[in-house]
């Protein structure tokens, strides 16, 4: 199917069972509002257009505890709106998948070009040291189509919010698309409890210990809270008792999602093998990469690359594996720096890490050959 | 024995946290004593509060369903809890900073909407929780922490922001009138579309000190039941007899589509 990034996206939430869509118009993010405002009729499911980006978060909070699977999109200005919602839905560990479709900024920017500018903001953008949120980044329609529904296959099974970071490109890019059926696909579902009310307390928290989640009016008389809580769900704490459980809580909401391995944290690599210099992207700025990477081979340049597609919690472990014989590194992002120094974390401290930045626009095949030629000589 | 009221809440989280004196207590009172009245099942409610005494007292004490959510955000957070499941009685308890300063445009919204959300304004007329600052609902003149001198802005009318936003059902009283306040909260129970009552609370560790120079919460009622005038009577006042007045009563009680029930509809329609 040729579909749009931002229709394969509606599409994907839809067939994810996504029922609830709140959202505030904002370039270049819209269409996803669109579409679904169209599609949610259809399927049974609840579009609302909320007054600003803070009440699109904060609904979806509401509407995935009434028992609906819920998104939100959104482009920068309208994602630092939502922060505060993102930390009431990292304590309140509510599932939710917000789409930021980052165009060039800080402010208006340039609303209608590309830049990949929060990916910072994905995982530091909430306040409180709140390490839950998992960050995706698509580089094709394909992919907006895969890594949505895996947002919320991740948002279900670790209960905590779960970015999308895409870009302009990868939005309003127009590519083939194909749509699995639904029998194959793999959708994970609410882990409701499975013993009464009287028995159950979802308050217990551990390092990867994720709880059940009732459904609000289903007789478990919930105590939802945005506060520090006690094992037993109390909030009156003495404050020699918070030192504990905030290093417990806090603990518990970062290490759910990085404690073990997970199919999505993954690291997709092109000549990798016997290459001394290797070039590290994430979303659409990889697809200018594997050119360059394949004229460069042409060229007779070992050369080759790495695409994050999971941004956070940052595949350390996997990179470095990638990374272990390269002598140059070349970090490829639509912004002034940001990835690039989480990858100067993970190399051997002779490694060369360059990095490329540019804004509104891919970098060019050409560019980034001419870049290579200079860090390989 | 305890309380006939006494199996809303959990008895084992008594007492509250909130000073001695403080009309919220009644306010809750008012509101359980609605719900015995009117039989409602309380497996079927979900209370969302914001941030404020009013959050502090609604969310956790009442054996409901409850969020403790974001200072002025309980109401996008209701909204979504209504438009995916309609048939649950959604109470959002705010105060006069949560709902008439951080949450305004939310509550503007939800009133335009007309979505059924029975929303309880707390309104102490200052901010309580976090020591007596200046509220958008402080009469002007008084002196708080952060009106040193003496207020120069002109309070809000959350009653007539209501009234002009679209609201269903608009009604104030204060902690002087709980007989009245829990008649209005029986009727917004059984409202569909989105209804707005405002409760006038005494605080007498904030605002009784610095704007009525009192902290017997006894002198504050008396100063509440002076000092109110109806809503009928009103209208025949002029602004200056109206100055500093608490006009409580009905002030709108209509019947419109509901927003979730209209969505409902309108879907089906399409397919």
């Amino acid at each position: 199917m040729f579909m749009q990034g931002n229709e394969a996206c509606a599409e994907a939430a839809i067939l994810a069972g996504c029922r609830y869509f709140a959202g505030y118009p904002i370039t270049p993010a819209t269409e996803i509002a669109e579409t679904l405002a169209r599609r949610m009729p259809e399927v049974g499911g609840v579009f609302i257009q909320m007054e600003d980006e803070i009440a699109s978060i904060t609904s979806v909070i509401g509407a995935s505890w009434a028992g609906a699977k819920a998104m939100t999109a959104t482009s920068g200005p309208g994602f630092s709106l939502m922060q505060e919602g993102i930390g009431l839905a990292a304590i309140t560990e509510t599932p939710c998948v917000i789409v930021d479709v980052q165009r060039v900024g800080p402010c208006q920017g340039f609303a209608t070009l590309p830049m990949q500018g929060d990916v910072m903001q994905a995982r530091w953008g909430s306040h409180g040291d709140s390490r839950s949120n998992i960050v995706l980044a698509p580089a094709s329609p394909q992919e907006m189509f895969e890594l949505t529904i895996e947002a919320f296959n991740l948002a279900e099974r670790f209960r905590t919010p779960v970015i999308v970071l895409s870009d302009e490109i990868v939005a309003h890019m127009r590519e083939r698309v194909t749509v699995p059926a639904i029998e194959d696909l793999k959708l994970e579902n609410r882990k409701k409890p499975s013993v009464p009310p009287e028995q159950f307390s979802f308050h217990e928290f551990s390092a990867c210990d994720i709880s059940p989640m009732p459904t609000l009016g289903s007789g478990y008389k919930l105590n939802i809270l945005g506060h520090l809580r006690t094992e037993k769900g109390r909030v009156n704490i003495p404050s020699q008792d918070v030192p504990r459980l905030a290093l417990k809580f806090l603990s518990h909401l970062a290490d759910k999602i990085s404690a073990g391995e997970w199919e999505a944290r993954k690291i997709k690599t092109f000549f990798a093998e016997d290459s001394r210099t290797m070039l590290i992207s994430y979303g659409s700025t990889s697809r200018t990469v594997e050119s360059a990477v394949k004229e460069a081979r042409k060229e007779g340049m070992k050369i080759g690359c790495a695409r994050l597609i999971t941004l956070w919690p940052f595949p350390e472990d996997q990179l470095r594996a990638i990374l272990e014989d390269v002598d140059n590194v070349v970090v490829v992002e639509m912004n002034l720096g940001q990835v690039v120094d989480k990858v100067k974390e993970v190399v051997r401290r002779s490694v060369k890490v360059t990095h490329v930045p540019k804004m509104g626009d891919l970098h060019t095949t050409e560019e980034l050959l001419d870049c290579l030629k200079k860090v390989v000589a | 024995m305890s309380h006939p009221l006494m199996k809303y809440l959990r008895e084992d989280w008594m007492p509250t946290v909130l000073c001695p004196g403080c009309g919220d207590g009644t306010v809750l009172q008012c509101m359980l004593r609605a719900v015995s009245n009117k039989n409602v099942d309380m497996n079927q409610v979900a209370i969302v509060a914001g941030i404020g005494c009013h959050a502090r007292l609604g969310t956790g004490y009442i054996a409901a369903d409850s969020m403790w959510t974001l200072h002025g955000r309980a109401i996008p957070i209701a909204t979504g809890i209504k438009l995916v499941n309609p048939n649950l009685q959604v109470v959002v308890l705010t105060g006069d900073g949560d709902c008439g300063s951080i949450g305004l445009s939310h509550f503007v919204h939800a009133a335009r909407r007309n979505i059924g959300l029975l929303t309880i304004c707390f309104n102490n007329s200052i901010y309580g929780m976090t020591g007596g600052q200046v509220a958008p609902t402080t009469p002007k003149g008084t002196k708080t922490k952060t009106s040193p001198l003496g207020n120069l802005e002109y309070p809000l009318d959350l009653c007539s922001l209501a009234e002009t936003a679209g609201a269903s059902y608009v009604a104030r009283w204060t902690t002087a009138h709980p007989k009245q306040l829990t008649t209005s909260i029986e009727k917004a129970l059984e409202k569909k579309g989105f209804s707005f009552i405002e409760a006038v609370t005494q605080c007498p560790t904030y605002y009784g000190r610095y704007s009525l120079g009192s902290t017997r919460p006894s002198e504050i009622l008396r100063w509440f039941q002076r000092n109110s005038v109806s809503v009928e009577r009103s209208r025949k006042l002029g602004q200056e007899e109206l100055a500093g007045k608490i006009v409580i009563g009905e002030f709108v009680d209509v019947q419109k589509l509901e927003l979730a029930e209209q969505y409902r509809t309108q879907s089906r329609m399409k397919d």
